[in-house]
């Protein structure tokens, strides 16, 4: 029996969150669809303007002695400015991460704020500790940081001695989600001039996106392809890091 | 060389064409934030005074990034036809404002200048024009490419569906894909951003383009915007790749921060068009770029990021593009603040490419930590539609669910045609008429029968 087009459409619209089938008036937008639009708009701006609260972070992560940093962007007016400042440690955060050798981990996790607090916040804690709980990698205390753009990331791998830097931060809210985390893995960065061609990027880490198990499990293969072959960014490509043998038995297994 | 300019009492002085150049940029975010802007309005306008008197031949004595350090640079410099410049040598960058609204300007004037003029004649006389001077001139320019589609022709506006997924679902971009040719977009191309770099990911979002192509005989051309290094391993492995993407900005260094370099672009071209799935003399290739990344990269040189912009241009001409577009308020308020400045920029860009022979689109867009909204992109749009904009993107409800930017929307698509009489390409418009899609009167009204036989199709 042959379906009506709203049956298809019903079925279409179950396929994806994107914003289809929203139907017409003349050539324009319904006004429901118009101001739902405006609703949306309006939480992903209140979104960027909240702030993230370090203490349950810091709490949740307690056992492995974290450490809170904020960059030179003193309040988000000015993160959202000057992107210089938000790439740079503020002097006593610097000097609060004790200098080690080069080399003394294999890597750091920042969990920064960057455009969405609310990501950094809720898929942040989680998915550190997926990471820090990894056989076969050594990780320096894991680190929040405000105000922060992915290339603090830099400056704090090189401080704590750590060869690479993964960097959990909130992406741009969207109208759809506000809470989506992005996880930037660098190897062997430069503070200052590091390329962003010379980063591994995980994107849409969010309950809706990429589930925190998956996104965990990609992140750990380019860890592990990143250290054996020393280099990230764009001569790194995902597929070969999840078909690598770096990989030890059994871990792809052990973190879905 | 220094440049100067007095008035009444102050002297202003200008140490070189790139400190001119940025003091007469029309204001902005990134030219601030970098250090380069006028430190008032006066100071701008001197500079304006300043720029009009230098001739068009000063821009190819002085380069803004040196030759030698900079292939982009080579590239503009080498590749400059002395021929086709000839009609403008004696003029300066005044004068050649004059000349461009002048009724001596005509389609095929323009055309016939285009290879003799470099980015920076080009962004350097943009700094001189208000916002209806850059509609004005862009309007009369035409540049037509062609793939299954003919893409540029008066009277037309091309739409490209983007239908991201935040984690690359097959079923749920293709529902944003009907959702869109529904609405008659899809002519410019079908192109997906991925939401991960994956070759193997990027593989089954083409041949799912292809798919849906071949089963409805679609005129249309298929793109995943991955990194060119992807790309080609996707063409290594047999992939169906109508057109090669690439992110590209305006110096080497910036490029490189892409991961990129001409070498690279080149080889990419070489391999698409080895393909053979295009008519001969089809173009192969999509740019994408926007102010403010050089500058971002660390890559600007001390230059300008509008005169930037433009540089990009140069990379992108030399590949005979079918698609080219500014992203224009992607990148955040850091580089354009507001509504105000991401429209002047959407137009200094599309002027800029479209006169050094560019088939330019522009996507026209905002975030949601920018000081800009809908009205914003609506005034926008429209002026953009006035100038002759080739090509625009369709998002679903303007709401990019995986790059999280608002964009325009398969809507707001139909309100530009509409408002200002604008047609798909002819290819498109044949096969949206055929599918029932679009009436006899040209409006996209899918009437019930078309809309089930397509759906059916597509489950």
């Amino acid at each position: 029996m042959p379906r009506a087009p709203s049956d298809f459409w019903d079925y279409l619209r179950d396929a994806t969150p994107a914003r289809i089938a929203l139907g017409r008036v003349g050539d324009a937008l319904p006004t429901r669809r118009v101001l739902e639009f405006q609703l949306a708009h309006a939480k992903a701006r209140d979104a960027v303007e909240t702030a993230l609260d370090p203490a349950p972070l810091l709490a949740e992560l307690a056992h492995w002695r974290p450490i809170l940093v904020r960059s030179q962007a003193d309040d988000r007016r000015t993160f959202l400015q000057r992107p210089d400042l938000g790439r740079r440690l503020a002097p006593p955060s610097a000097e609060a991460l004790a200098p080690e050798r080069p080399g003394a981990y294999d890597a750091t996790i920042v969990i920064a704020d960057g455009l969405s607090a609310a990501a950094a916040q809720t898929q942040g804690p989680p998915l550190c500790k997926m990471l820090l709980a990894t056989q076969g990698l050594s990780f320096a205390p894991p680190v929040v940081a405000l105000q922060a753009r992915v290339a603090l990331g830099d400056e704090i791998a090189a401080r704590q001695g750590a060869r690479m830097a993964l960097v959990l931060i909130g992406e741009r809210p969207g109208l759809s989600a506000c809470d989506s985390l992005g996880a930037y893995l660098t190897i062997d960065p430069a503070p200052g001039a590091t390329s962003d061609a010379r980063r591994n990027c995980v994107s849409n880490i969010r309950p809706d996106g990429l589930s925190l198990e998956d996104a965990s499990r990609r992140i750990l293969a380019l860890m592990f392809a990143a250290r054996a072959l020393g280099l990230t960014g764009t001569e790194l490509k995902e597929d070969d890091a999840l078909a690598l043998e770096h990989i030890p038995n059994g871990l792809v297994q052990s973190v879905r | 060389m220094p440049y100067a300019c007095n008035l009444g009492a102050t002297h202003y002085v200008f140490d070189d064409l790139r400190a001119l150049l940025a003091r007469a940029s029309p204001g902005r975010a990134g030219d601030r934030l970098a250090g380069l802007a006028a430190a008032n309005d006066q100071e701008r306008v001197a500079a304006r005074i300043a720029l009009a008197d230098v001739p068009l031949t000063r821009f190819l004595e002085e380069a803004l990034i040196p030759y030698e350090a900079d292939e982009v640079t080579r590239l503009i410099l080498d590749g400059h036809d002395g021929e086709a410049f000839a009609p403008l040598k004696a003029m300066t960058v005044g004068d050649f404002r004059d000349f461009l609204l002048s009724d001596e300007a005509t389609t095929q004037a323009l055309a016939g200048i285009a290879p003799g003029l470099t980015p920076e004649m080009a962004a350097a006389v943009s700094k001189l024009m208000r916002n209806q001077d850059l509609i004005a001139a862009a309007k009369k320019i035409s540049v037509v490419t062609r793939f299954r589609t003919t893409i540029g022709l008066p009277g037309r506006l091309s739409v490209r569906i983007q239908p991201n997924h935040p984690s690359d679902d097959l079923a749920g971009i293709g529902a944003s894909i009907l959702d869109g040719l529904m609405y008659g977009c899809g002519d410019a191309c079908i192109g997906i951003n991925p939401a991960t770099d994956s070759r193997a990911k990027a593989l089954l979002l083409w041949e799912r383009i292809e798919e849906l192509r071949l089963r409805f005989e679609i005129p249309v051309q298929s793109c995943v915007l991955c990194h060119v290094t992807t790309t080609l391993q996707v063409i290594e492995r047999g992939g169906p790749v109508d057109l090669v993407f690439q992110s590209i900005a305006g110096s080497q260094a910036a490029n490189r921060s892409f991961g990129v370099d001409l070498a690279m672009l080149e080889e990419a071209h070489c391999a698409v068009r080895a393909l053979n799935r295009a008519p001969a003399g089809a173009n192969l290739m999509y740019f994408e770029t926007g102010q403010g990344a050089a500058l971002s990269a660390g890559a600007h040189h001390g230059v300008d990021q509008q005169t930037m912009e433009a540089r990009a241009y140069a990379v992108a001409r030399r590949y005979a593009p079918l698609l080219v577009n500014t992203v224009v308020g992607f990148i955040g308020p850091e580089y354009l603040y507001d509504g105000k400045e991401i429209i002047r920029a959407g137009l200094e860009d599309h002027f800029c490419g479209k006169l050094l022979g560019l088939p330019m689109g522009v996507d026209v867009c905002y975030t949601n930590h920018a000081e800009a909204d809908q009205d914003d992109m609506d005034a926008l749009l429209t002026l953009l539609g006035v100038a002759g904009c080739t090509y625009i993107m369709g998002v679903p409800g303007a709401d990019d669910i995986m790059l999280g930017y608002q964009s325009t929307s398969y809507h707001d698509a139909l309100y530009l045609r509409s408002a200002l009489g604008l047609l798909p390409a002819p290819e498109f418009e044949a096969w949206l008429k055929t599918v029932g899609v679009m009436d006899a009167k040209a409006r996209v009204r899918p009437s019930p029968a078309s809309a089930a036989r397509l759906l059916a199709g597509a489950l």
